[in-house]
């Protein structure tokens, strides 16, 4: 993520860790109680081997003269300190389900309004589903590494403590043996860990290849009919499925070899015990019950060590998810919301201001240079130009979807002097008051999946179903809506995919009218609708734009013809500006652009279909 | 296809259909072990040495204690050949147990990525065998789902089994070893065994709707912030960031309550589990001292069965991680089993054509007809093209443009008449004749993950300078000459992005480099920008008016498409309403007048 700023990339995991958890104050409160009341749950499962050492000496290893009532106590008290770490273990691990799921929804909630906050999200639609995983995927990570993976770490260390704790109170030399068939192990883990993460990295390489491979004789399905390439297909397809089968025999590979070596490791450890603990014994240094206690005691490190090289994957990669979230979260939100603070814009119909305006992406060429126009209020200003021109960012400009690298864009009424009070540099303006008062409508009319009447009133929240017909009238779209068979309870669909794409449009413009700005920045569809809604959608869009403002974004030959005024754009600049008849012979940009419509829409002849 | 389309995917399931989910989990058991004999036995075989050497090892610590460790404590001398024989014996059940834990977690984990593997190959076969108007019938997400999600549920139960199977044996080991040590100690293990058994039986009966719960949330909450960002345009300019923002936090507290009621089921279960077997422990040592003192058990029993608990006590947790697994896994494999079950495919015939250049098209009393439709979209269509000839196919939205150009690559088959290339019915033709012979560039462009020649020749072999001839007519050699490895840059996910005018082009390269003999364009240049369309159509024309050009059947919407045509046939609800050259056609056709002449008629509503 280029855009977004590289400061989180500098922290060390466990920065990350502490970065992390101070931007959810509802895990990091009462966390040290948690994980205090954690390690104590690690103390329920040691006192088995306490038990078994202390029966065996009272007299049971000696052949069976203890008496029940010589460990009564001891077992009454083992008892009572199960149920009581029990009743912690639980109350932990309600603290930590409750605190880590509402530290992390609110994140969530957080991450999901920030990206909206982005120009970032409407200047780059492959980054979209990049977003969408920072406040899904990645957020589960975290929580399944919170609630899980971490609450492991900490019994676990904390049951190698207190067991390491207990060998050592009962004898240090067998605590060194233990310790020293444990060591190779220890030392490894973090190869280990490393192999499997990087093991891991390619499961997840893989996935993607297979998925993207997997789409293709579904979404391809009638190119690879018609270039009869199901052979082809197949076999690419095939591919993908062996490289992650491989890609994952490969991690499960390593992930058995630990496990199994973390339990032949216990084996020596047992074997060391007896054996040391025999001989020390023998020399009057142990007890029998000792012996057999440390065999119990060394069940405690096996678990723990098996799950390591899982644990340090797991966490690498929360820490990872984590990292994003938070960079994702510092990235500064670089159109910035002036809020209650704003200013208010003049009441009327606006004009527009470009004051010597410059754009650039973060590291990229200028994409407009030094742009200084003024539009006034109630024109129809139709933009032209080429793929790459910049008209499109002029009208993300004057909409502040983005804001300039240079210059600035102003509101107002053109009838005083430019610096004066009539203008608002926009930028000082607060969202919702922009909102009010200029528009843009994109080229594809996105509909929620939803109601075709929660779709409009998109517009206008408050909007009354009366209110929603009379704008229908009012676009001349009556005849449309009729013909919907249930009218405004019609469901959408994804995407609206229920409705056509000139149908789209439509309720596009009707959620615009509703909306009711004055100045409406359009930016017209290319797709190819059928003739009789492309005919109701220029009539609809003929009357949203009556008496507003408006900045189209031209495709077309009649939007261009019709305008009051035409600004051409080329290679970031504004080249032209003028009316059609003014630009249509001055044989510059727009007369070529024009006659190639020309071309496009007139068939006087053939002539324009032979080479050149 | 019913079990894929209804709305509840996972949990929710009545306890009416507890039985029927039994039934069809131990026919999938089957199915898997069946599919994998041979590696699902070793992974078994490992889990119950696992199992064997668990129990084992508790043996041995017992049978140490009476042999080595009380004897060389009473006699004050190591018992060194006792010892000697304790350590081989600690070290041979570790390694033995390493190999079990090796073939049940490898090998059970190989079987279930194999079975993953062959049924994602099954499915995506079926996918390439199906037709094309069953491939209408079913969303796009619903299939790649089917092929990844839900193969993969399907099999997860696979994970856990073989060490569920070496469970099950481990506790019936476990009780013989304890009936050896004593008959009074085995009734604690009678007692907790079972115990450890139904409590994780209820566990996962209680936890695994919720967490079936949960991930269908986690789906939603995947869905509003994918629409959200989606709409990003919308949502900024109409200024709803905030409504969205709550849209968005409804979902994720629903997430957030859902997850955190598993989660509190857990932490009951979790730490009862792990309780259990300790208190069987108590239990023996209150019965085992009187065992001892009467002289009834050794202390090596006690030792031995108290050891056992803390041993068994993990691995039982398999038995009910396979029972939490198996309802998820039915509704996996019915949605796999609804895709495998589908039967039919396009036959074809055995046909080649003669001769090479342009092929005469003869379209004969052909009619067609959705699945599920209740009229014809197309009527009768009788139309024949000379060899050579440029024909544009024109209509309004519905009229049936789009389904003749799937008839002639036999995308879909009409219901009536017959569809011929010089004579040869195309059902007669071979696939890959007919592909040769018939290239079609659709409306919507679908680009490969793969290098841009790749995506040009479909790994036909077509040397460069034809790839790059296509690339030139199509106005396509200039910005892939300037991309960073040319022809072979990468597109898609990790390549390079194109726009919507680049795709189409390409897709255009694609039918032109095979020299196709017969040349269908769906409304082919959409996305293109004007001037740009226009050098194409340019080049087109000149390619098309070669002695060797196709025959040519374009649909069309601009003018401009129309304008490369001999002839225009139009279209109208599926019948040919008219034919003839432009100029006729406006001269005595309203409706085609009106047609053709939209974009100019709205511009006259204006004025």
């Amino acid at each position: 993520m280029s855009e977004i700023t590289a400061e989180a990339d500098r922290l060390t995991g466990l920065a990350i860790v502490r970065r992390g958890l101070s931007l959810s104050p509802a895990i990091k409160d009462g966390l040290g109680l948690t994980l205090v009341l954690a390690m104590l749950s690690t103390v329920g499962g040691s006192v088995v081997p306490i038990l078994i050492q202390v029966t065996v000496d009272s007299g049971l290893g000696d052949g069976g003269e203890t008496r029940l009532s010589d460990v009564a106590w001891y077992l009454a008290g083992a008892a009572l300190l199960i149920i009581v770490t029990g009743l912690i273990a639980y109350w932990m691990r309600v603290r930590l389900f409750v605190a880590s799921e509402t530290g992390l929804a609110q994140m969530r909630v957080d991450a999901f309004r920030h990206v909206h906050d982005l120009s970032m999200l409407t200047q780059n639609a492959e980054r979209r589903g990049v977003l969408v995983s920072r406040v899904t995927s990645d957020i589960d990570q975290i929580s399944q590494f919170l609630q899980f993976t971490g609450i492991m770490l900490v019994v676990s260390v904390g049951q190698i403590v207190v067991a390491t704790g207990i060998m050592a109170y009962y004898s240090w030399q067998l605590t060194v043996v233990v310790l020293v068939t444990f060591l190779p192990l220890f030392i490894s883990l973090k190869w280990f860990a490393d192999r499997l993460s990087r093991a891991y990295d390619i499961v997840r390489r893989t996935v993607g290849e297979m998925l993207a491979v997997i789409a293709e004789p579904v979404v391809g399905a009638s190119v690879v009919r018609a270039y009869a390439i199901e052979r082809r297909t197949q076999d690419r397809v095939d591919a993908g499925i062996k490289g992650n089968l491989d890609a994952n025999v490969k991690a499960q590979r390593l992930v058995a070899v630990t496990f199994a070596s973390a339990g032949v490791a216990g084996g020596l450890a047992n074997a060391g015990v007896i054996a040391f603990g025999v001989i020390l014994g023998v020399r009057g240094d142990l007890s029998i019950g000792t012996v057999i206690a440390f065999a119990f005691l060394v069940g405690l490190l096996v678990g723990p060590v098996q799950m390591a090289t899982q644990v340090l994957t797991d966490a690498q990669n929360a820490i990872a998810s984590w990292r994003r979230v938070i960079e994702l979260l510092d990235t500064p939100a670089d159109v910035v919301d002036p809020g209650n603070t704003g200013v208010s814009l003049p009441g009327g119909t606006l004009g527009a201001h470009f004051d010597k305006v410059t754009f650039a992406y973060p590291d990229g060429p200028d994409v407009l240079k030094g742009i200084e126009v003024t539009i006034e209020p109630e024109q129809r200003v139709a933009i032209v130009g080429e793929t790459g021109s910049g008209k499109t960012t002029f009208a993300k400009l004057l909409t502040r979807l983005m804001d300039p690298t240079s210059g600035a864009v102003r509101l107002g009424i053109p009838s005083g002097q430019l610096q004066s009070g009539e203008w608002q540099d926009i930028s000082t303006v607060s969202f919702e008051e922009l909102r009010k008062h200029i528009l843009m409508v994109p080229q594809e009319g996105f509909l929620f999946d939803a109601t075709l009447r929660a779709n409009l009133l998109y517009g206008k929240q408050d909007a009354t179903d009366s209110e929603l017909k009379d704008v229908i009238n009012d676009l001349g779209l009556a005849d449309w809506y009729a013909a919907l068979p249930r009218g405004l309870d019609s469901q959408v669909g994804q995407r609206g995919e229920s409705l056509s794409a000139g149908e789209r449009q439509l309720v596009a413009l009707v959620r615009s009218a509703l909306a009711d700005p004055e100045f409406i920045v359009l930016d017209e569809a290319t797709s190819a609708v059928d003739p009789q809604t492309e005919l109701r959608a220029t009539r609809a869009l003929d009357r949203l734009l009556d008496g507003r403002t408006s900045v189209t974004i031209a495709h077309r030959l009649s939007t261009a013809e019709n305008a009051d005024r035409v600004l051409v754009f080329d290679a970031g600049q504004l080249v032209e500006d003028g009316t059609h008849a003014q630009l249509v012979n001055a044989g510059g940009v727009y007369s070529r652009l024009h006659a190639s419509w020309i071309a496009q829409a007139s068939l006087a002849s053939h002539t324009v279909v032979e080479p050149a | 296809m019913s079990d894929s389309t209804t709305k509840t995917p996972d949990g929710d399931l009545g306890s009416d259909d507890h039985s029927r989910i039994t039934r069809r989990g131990v026919s999938l058991l089957g199915r898997g072990i069946r599919d994998e004999k041979f590696l699902f036995s070793i992974s078994v075989l490992g889990a119950l040495l696992f199992g064997a050497m668990t129990v084992a090892d508790a043996w041995v610590l017992g049978w140490a204690t009476d042999h080595v460790i009380r004897p060389s404590f009473a006699r004050g001398d190591v018992a060194e050949g006792a010892l000697f024989a304790a350590i081989a014996l600690f070290m041979a059940v570790a390694i033995l147990r390493a190999l079990g834990v090796i073939g049940r977690r490898l090998i059970g984990g190989i079987v279930y990525y194999r079975l993953v593997a062959t049924y994602r190959r099954k499915v995506t076969r079926k996918y390439l065998a199906l037709p094309m108007s069953w491939h209408h019938r079913h969303p796009t997400g619903q299939l790649l789902s089917n092929a990844n999600a839900d193969v993969e549920a399907a099999w997860a139960v696979f994970m856990p089994l073989p060490m569920a199977i070496g469970v099950i044996a481990m506790l019936v080991a476990a009780i013989v070893a304890m009936l050896a040590a004593d008959v009074v100690l085995t009734l604690v293990g009678l007692v907790v065994f079972p115990a450890l058994f139904l409590i994780n039986v209820y566990y996962q009966r209680w936890l695994s709707p919720k967490v079936a719960h949960a991930q269908s949330l986690r789906g939603a909450v995947s869905a509003v912030a994918h629409e959200s960002f989606d709409g990003a345009m919308v949502v900024k300019s109409l200024g709803r960031e905030s409504d969205e923002t709550e849209r968005f936090k409804r979902v994720t507290e629903e997430l957030r309550d859902a997850n955190i009621e598993a989660g509190r089921i857990r932490s009951m279960f979790d730490p009862l589990l792990e309780a259990l077997p300790s208190f069987g422990i108590l239990l023996v040592i209150v019965l085992g001292i009187g065992r001892v003192a009467s002289g009834a058990a050794d202390p090596g029993d006690v030792v031995s069965v108290s050891y056992l608990f803390t041993v068994v006590a993990f691995p039982v947790r398999a038995i009910g991680w396979v029972l939490g697994e198996l309802p998820r896994s039915v509704v996996g494999w019915n949605r796999v089993e609804s895709v495998l079950d589908e039967r039919g495919s396009m036959s074809y015939g055995e046909a080649s054509l003669e001769g090479t250049g342009p092929v005469a098209l003869n379209v004969e009393k052909v009619s067609f007809q959705f699945a599920d439709a209740d009229r014809d979209v197309l009527k009768g269509i009788d139309l024949q093209v000379e060899p050579g000839q440029v024909v544009a196919v024109v209509g309004a939205t519905g009229s049936g443009k789009s389904t003749l150009t799937s008839l002639l690559t036999r995308l879909v088959d009409p219901n009536a008449g017959t569809i011929s290339v010089d004579g040869v019915d195309i059902r007669d033709l071979t696939h890959d004749e007919l592909a040769r012979a018939i290239a079609v560039v659709p409306q919507g462009t679908f680009l490969f993950d793969d290098s841009v020649r790749a995506n040009v020749t479909l790994g036909g072999d077509y040397p460069d300078e034809d790839v790059w001839a296509a690339l030139r007519t199509v106005q396509a050699d200039g910005f892939v000459s300037a991309l960073p490895r040319g022809l072979d840059s990468e597109l898609g996910e990790r390549g390079t992005t194109l726009s919507g005018g680049q795709r189409q082009r390409l897709s255009l390269a694609r039918a032109l480099v095979r020299n196709p003999r017969l040349l269908v364009m769906d409304d082919a240049t959409s996305a293109v920008d004007p001037e740009v369309e226009q050098r194409i159509l340019k080049a087109l024309a000149a390619h098309t008016s070669d002695a060797d050009g196709p025959t040519v059947l374009v649909v069309a919407y601009r003018k401009a498409t129309i304008a490369l045509a001999d002839e225009v046939v139009f279209l109208d609800d599926g019948v040919i309403a008219d034919r003839g050259n432009h100029d006729e056609l406006i001269a005595r056709s309203a409706d085609y007048r009106n047609l053709v002449n939209a974009y100019d008629l709205a511009r006259e509503a204006l004025s």
